[in-house]
């Protein structure tokens, strides 16, 4: 789950982590305010969980209340990336000498949460890693002993920062690891963080993302959840334990397990179709499930035929074909399928859809060659 | 024969009274594998039908002589459950319980490693030998005895394959299912080396998906003269970048992990990569 640069940056400060004085408004009258109780020259940033807000307009700097009004209207309301604007951060803004990045992830390979510093902060990081991979510094953490002084200061001495600002970037860098500890991130990261004319380092921006199955350790995580930032197809998927992910195409996927749904999706583009999304319905494929995935594939206008793939091992699969043909009385759907059932009782399943006129497939290319006809064709 | 399971291992499942575990249990007896013990905290001196149930993992090896643990419990109580059966000395370990959250796990792995325990999964459907043992959830039924290693990260899609091989006649020595996290026990690469030394597996398929950089390892290990014929597909050709596919370690990040990556790295390594699961049988001939 991401959280919002407003939320994330609360975080930090709890963490004893140096932001801007600032606050989050809803309304372009909210933001004039704030920018009034500030004084002087303002940022209004839009929040979205998206990168690329900065290109799209989406942060200005205000020199007047008046000012940050206007910024604030025309960022509440804009679509980044597809991304709604219901909320602005406005901040003080900061004189700014000189711009690093600072973040904490794990590494899958290492098992281990690795921090990694740049000189060049402030813009995309992966840009930076892959335009000049050797100003990329990256350090360890083993879990066991958890963060060490002298690894920061060999970081601090790697992305030559001064002297002076050691201490304080120790401090940060001690907070950004308890944040990610204590959230159970997969990242938590500052860019850019700052020295300003006044000499002080400050966490201009902040990302915070965490694991999802961690969630049931931070309950006061999960209500930070912003729903308008997920589609409702979306929430509804979550709201029923379903994996989905929404795709460009017009085949509609319906599939029990990650990998064999990723296959599935391959196996269509291979025969010349586009898969319309990922769903993986988890294991059962009882008829409540099955209903649910199948209104979340048909709210997608594009879906020209479905794809029904369960392989049921141990599952009956008759009980399957039950759950299916239920699902379809109560969400009424009326274009192409077809459905393949591998597992106990296959015959009596297809048979039962067969009769309910479904198109049935024993093997998986197949199937996969019947729902890229039935949706018209391979491109 | 096999790797690291056979008629002769002993199991012990923890969470054995639950709904799965149960389940999972009955269907293991019914394979013919030897499920000596179950622990379930607060159901010492219980039976789950024939086998007998222990407050803690300790009390169940000492009472029966366990050799693997295969867990069962609900996610938030699963790193303990791995870290107490690596504590009673089970060598091997197997969690099928998916959700374990991955800073739990970089905790997890290391102490295992030093106890000397060897971890499959977690979030994985476990091993099966045919016609010897079957430790978790693949369905008994769709594979035979026979010279084909399978290892996989998925469920489903492993049974897929499993399914495939025997209808076209091809049996299985063993298969085993790593799991799709991004932190987890045994790699594609610990597999490989087994299935090198196991002599009656003739052949290895092994089935990838999108991130992180295992399959690039095997890849490269199979490359320095691996001494058996090495078939493989990967899942998620078709996935975006950014996006996760229902594993928490399905994920392309930064243009690493991706499907392309990884099948050009087993074909340089001379690894025949599959365009789909059905074509596995034919790669192996």
């Amino acid at each position: 789950m991401k959280l919002h640069e407003y939320q994330a940056k609360t975080i930090f400060a709890e963490h004893g982590i140096a932001i801007p004085r600032g606050r989050v408004a809803d309304t372009k009258e909210q933001a004039r305010d704030i920018a009034k109780e500030l004084g002087g020259r303002v940022v209004v940033k839009a929040q979205v969980l998206v990168g690329g807000r900065g290109k799209a307009g989406g942060v200005k700097v205000a020199d007047t209340p008046a000012a940050a009004l206007k910024h604030a209207g025309e960022i509440l309301g804009m679509q980044i990336k597809d991304l709604p604007v219901r909320k602005v951060l406005v901040d003080e803004a900061a004189a700014i000498k000189t711009e690093i990045y600072f973040g904490i992830t794990n590494d899958r390979s290492a098992r281990k949460p690795v921090m990694i510093a740049s000189a060049s902060g402030g813009i995309d990081i992966e840009e930076v890693a892959a335009q000049t991979p050797e100003k990329i510094i990256r350090e360890h953490v083993d879990p066991f002993l958890g963060l060490r002084d002298y690894q920061l200061r060999h970081i601090a001495s790697m992305i030559d920062l001064p002297r002076e600002h050691w201490a304080a970037f120790a401090k940060i860098a001690h907070g950004l690891y308890n944040v990610y500890k204590n959230t159970d991130a997969t990242l938590a990261e500052i860019n850019p963080l700052v020295i300003t004319e006044a000499n002080q380092l400050v966490a201009l921006d902040g990302k915070l993302v965490v694991d999802d199955n961690a969630l049931y350790k931070h309950p006061e995580l999960e209500t930070l959840r912003d729903s308008d930032e997920e589609t409702p197809a979306e929430t509804e998927a979550r709201i029923h334990g379903l994996s989905y992910v929404a795709l460009d195409g017009e085949i509609g996927c319906m599939v029990n397990g990650a990998g064999l749904a990723m296959a599935t999706m391959d196996i269509i583009q291979l025969y010349g179709g586009r898969p319309a999304n990922f769903l993986d319905v988890g294991g059962g494929a009882g008829a409540e499930k099955v209903a649910a995935a199948l209104r979340i594939i048909l709210r997608d206008s594009k879906v020209k035929a479905l794809l029904i793939n369960i392989f049921g091992g141990i599952t009956r699969c008759d009980e399957v074909a039950r759950g299916v043909l239920t699902a379809l009385e109560t969400v009424g759907a009326r274009l192409p399928m077809v459905v393949r059932l591998v597992g106990t009782n296959e015959e009596e399943g297809r048979k039962l859809l067969a009769d309910a006129h479904m198109l049935t497939a024993t093997s998986l290319a197949d199937a996969a060659q019947k729902v890229v006809a039935a949706a018209g064709g391979a491109r | 024969m096999s790797v690291l399971v056979d008629q002769h291992t002993r199991v012990m499942v923890q969470g054995i009274t639950g709904r799965e575990g149960l389940f999972h249990t009955r269907q293991m007896i019914a394979y013919g594998t030897q499920v000596v013990a179950g622990v379930t905290p607060g159901k010492g001196g219980e039976w789950a039908d024939s086998v007998p149930v222990f407050d803690t993992c300790k009390l169940a090896v000492e009472a029966t002589a366990a050799n693997c643990a295969l867990i069962f419990v609900p996610a938030r109580f699963a790193a303990d459950a791995m870290l107490e059966a690596a504590d009673a000395g089970l060598p091997l370990i197997v969690c099928i319980s998916e959700g374990v959250p991955v800073q739990d796990m970089m905790l997890v792995r290391p102490y295992l490693d030093k106890c000397g325990a060897r971890l499959i999964g977690p979030n994985c459907p476990g091993l099966l030998t045919p016609g010897g043992a079957k430790v978790g959830i693949i369905p008994g039924h769709i594979a035979s005895v026979g010279t084909v290693g399978v290892v996989a990260r998925s469920g489903t899609l492993t049974y897929e394959v499993l399914h495939a091989l025997k209808q076209a006649g091809l049996g299985t020595s063993t298969c085993v299912g790593i799991g799709g996290d991004p932190v987890n026990g045994t790699s594609f690469l610990d597999v490989l080396k087994l299935f090198e030394d196991d002599p009656l597996t003739e052949k290895v398929v092994l089935i990838g998906e999108i991130g992180g950089r295992d399959e690039e390892d095997a890849a490269a290990y199979i490359a320095n003269n691996y001494g058996k014929p090495v078939a493989a597909f990967i899942a998620g050709q078709s996935a975006p970048a950014g996006k996760r596919m229902g594993h928490a370690g399905a994920i392309v990040e930064g243009g690493a992990g991706t499907a392309s990556e990884k099948i050009a790295a087993l074909k340089a390594a001379g690894v025949r990569v599959a365009r789909h699961p059905e074509e596995l049988p034919a790669l192996l001939a």
